[in-house]
């Protein structure tokens, strides 16, 4: 098809508008965090730095972003484990029930998050008697940070050359020892990606959360949550979601970087 | 010491070479651990769900009895409030999927056939960065664009309107925002796919613009669309949180399944409840399973 100028001109009109869309809310969170009016009145009233003294000097907000980044560690190190063991599997070897086994993987993700945290919150507490806490959110975090790691780690396998497996098994080297020195290093950036994306998931993850959450466990999300229907807090919410905006930047430089060394190998 | 060491190696090496020989131990021992954390978990406790729906709760204590009913099922499939809010819900999910695919062609089209390399490479960054921002910053941010006095009422009044303010209005506004680089993403994707070649065949052959996108893009697209179509769907069909931050007092099945578990403390109930989109979901995942759609997920 070619296209007329003016459906040219018209169809990038239409994607600046889009483009202005998506960025224009996330810019009035940022303006709103420096300005005097506390319900975040439009045009703002003024300037301030308030909030944000106020952010850094928060006791509850400071323990419940320790307490995240200690629970999307923990579930990314378990998510990087079996996600790595089960795209062994998947790769190198058919099985009756393989297909299954993948969908498995992608289930807890395709399935409402509300479905995935009431189904763990009624395990939890009716069928296992278990009090939920953090160690809770972490075991369904991980649950369903294992198809990023999964995703990543078989796209990597699907393209690898085997056959520096094979040279390596025939100069005598043990599975363990060609898994370690041949197969790992070239999995690595895979891992990495498939890491920092589950990292970023269950940082951010609030429906699942709440329901696998006891109530002394209050990671960022929830506090962000409990604290925006609080009038006088609602302006320090503002400061943390700018600050979740920049330092998710860094995932998709670090991501941008990779794919670009990737490229140029 | 060396004696030791050497007697580790050798069984180390023995271990390896048995190992080796036999490649079925090697897959068991690869699938044992995640594939009992998934099934011990995930599939176990989906499968409690169900039978804890068919359970009830003692109205004095509160405590579950493991007592055999189908009432809270019956009570869900015939109670005239979970009709109108599952139709609300699915009614939502559609019209969230239906406005983000109507925003994200024309963008994901100038991206994939018009824009130059360059600017292709820029775009593609400017969508991918709010996908990896907060959730609940989005969400929170429509709270803020939505109010009384928000921007959005300032800037509608001069034109005699008004913000639709926390309403289901806003919750569609909301989630067709937080899904729409989920849907965009894979629209590029797939239209990245359809090739050149074809589009100029198609009009040197006399078709116009819209002839050829509708008898060649589209229908090659069609994976792509229900790709991007199952995230802005099902997302939208469990959620509650956005509702209850820019809903103001609308509820969808998420929320009727969250007050069930915490205020009211219904477990069945709520387990029941769960059953709506569960169900919608796997015929929707089974209805598209045969169009290839899920492996461009």
């Amino acid at each position: 098809m070619r296209l007329s100028n003016t459906a040219r001109w018209t169809l990038g009109a239409i994607s600046l508008l889009v483009l202005t869309f998506i960025y224009v809310p996330i810019a009035v969170v940022v303006i709103n965090s420096f300005n005097t009016s506390m319900n975040m009145a439009w045009p703002p009233a003024g300037f301030t730095l308030e909030w944000w003294g106020r952010a850094v000097g928060s006791q509850g907000l400071l323990a419940s972003l320790g307490l995240s980044i200690f629970v999307a560690s923990c579930a990314t190190a378990i998510a990087l484990l079996l996600g790595t063991l089960i795209s062994l599997a998947l790769s190198r070897y058919k099985f009756f029930g393989r297909e299954s086994v993948s969908l498995l993987v992608v289930l807890p993700i395709a399935l409402p998050g509300i479905v995935t945290g009431i189904a763990l919150n009624n395990a939890f507490r009716t069928i296992m008697g278990v009090q939920l806490s953090a160690a809770t959110v972490i075991i369904a975090h991980a649950t369903f940070c294992i198809v990023t790691v999964y995703n990543n780690v078989m796209a990597r396998m699907a393209r690898m050359n085997r056959s520096l497996e094979e040279a390596s098994a025939d100069l005598g080297a043990g599975l363990w020892t060609t898994f370690r020195l041949v197969t790992f290093p070239q999995l690595r950036s895979a891992l990495f990606a498939g890491g920092l994306l589950a990292f970023g998931l269950s940082f951010d993850e609030i429906i699942v959360t709440t329901f696998t959450a006891g109530s002394g466990t209050q990671t960022l999300p929830i506090w962000i949550l409990t604290n925006m229907f609080r009038p006088n807090q609602a302006p320090v919410v503002n400061v943390v979601a700018v600050a979740m905006v920049i330092v998710s930047v860094i995932p998709i430089y670090v991501a941008q970087r990779m794919a670009g060394a990737e490229s140029k190998r | 010491m060396t004696g030791g060491a050497s007697a580790r190696t050798s069984f180390a090496r023995r271990v390896s070479t048995m190992l080796y020989s036999r490649p079925r131990t090697r897959l068991g021992l690869l699938l044992s651990a995640p594939l009992a954390w998934l099934v011990l978990i995930y599939v176990a406790s989906l499968a409690a769900l169900l039978v804890t729906a068919l359970w009830t709760v003692d109205d004095y204590t509160g405590a579950i009895k493991m007592e055999w009913t189908f009432d809270n099922i019956v009570h869900v499939v015939t109670g005239s409030l979970y009709q109108t809010v599952t139709l609300r819900t699915v009614g939502v999910a559609l019209l969230v999927t239906v406005v983000d695919l109507i925003i994200a062609l024309p963008i994901a089209f100038f991206m994939a056939k018009v824009a130059s390399s360059r600017i292709q490479r820029l775009m593609v960054i400017a969508v991918l960065m709010p996908l990896w921002a907060s959730y609940l910053v989005k969400a929170y941010a429509w709270r803020s664009v939505l109010s009384h006095d928000g921007i959005l009422a300032w800037l509608l009044r001069p034109l005699g309107l008004d913000t639709p303010g926390y309403s289901l209005t806003g919750v569609v506004l909301t989630m067709g925002y937080i899904w729409l680089p989920y849907v965009i993403l894979p629209l590029y994707a797939g239209l990245e796919r359809v090739p050149n070649s074809l589009l100029e065949a198609a009009s040197d052959l006399g078709a116009k613009s819209f002839t050829t996108f509708r008898t060649v893009v589209l229908p090659m697209l069609t994976p792509a669309i229900i790709a991007g179509s199952i995230f802005s769907f099902s997302l939208t069909l469990g959620d509650y949180i956005t509702v209850n931050i820019v809903g103001g007092a609308s509820q969808m099945l998420g929320n009727l399944v969250y007050t069930n578990v915490g205020t009211a403390n219904n477990l069945p109930m709520a387990a029941a409840i769960a059953l709506i989109p569960i169900v919608i979901m796997f015929g929707y995942i089974a209805a598209v399973r045969k169009t290839g759609a899920l492996e461009n997920l």
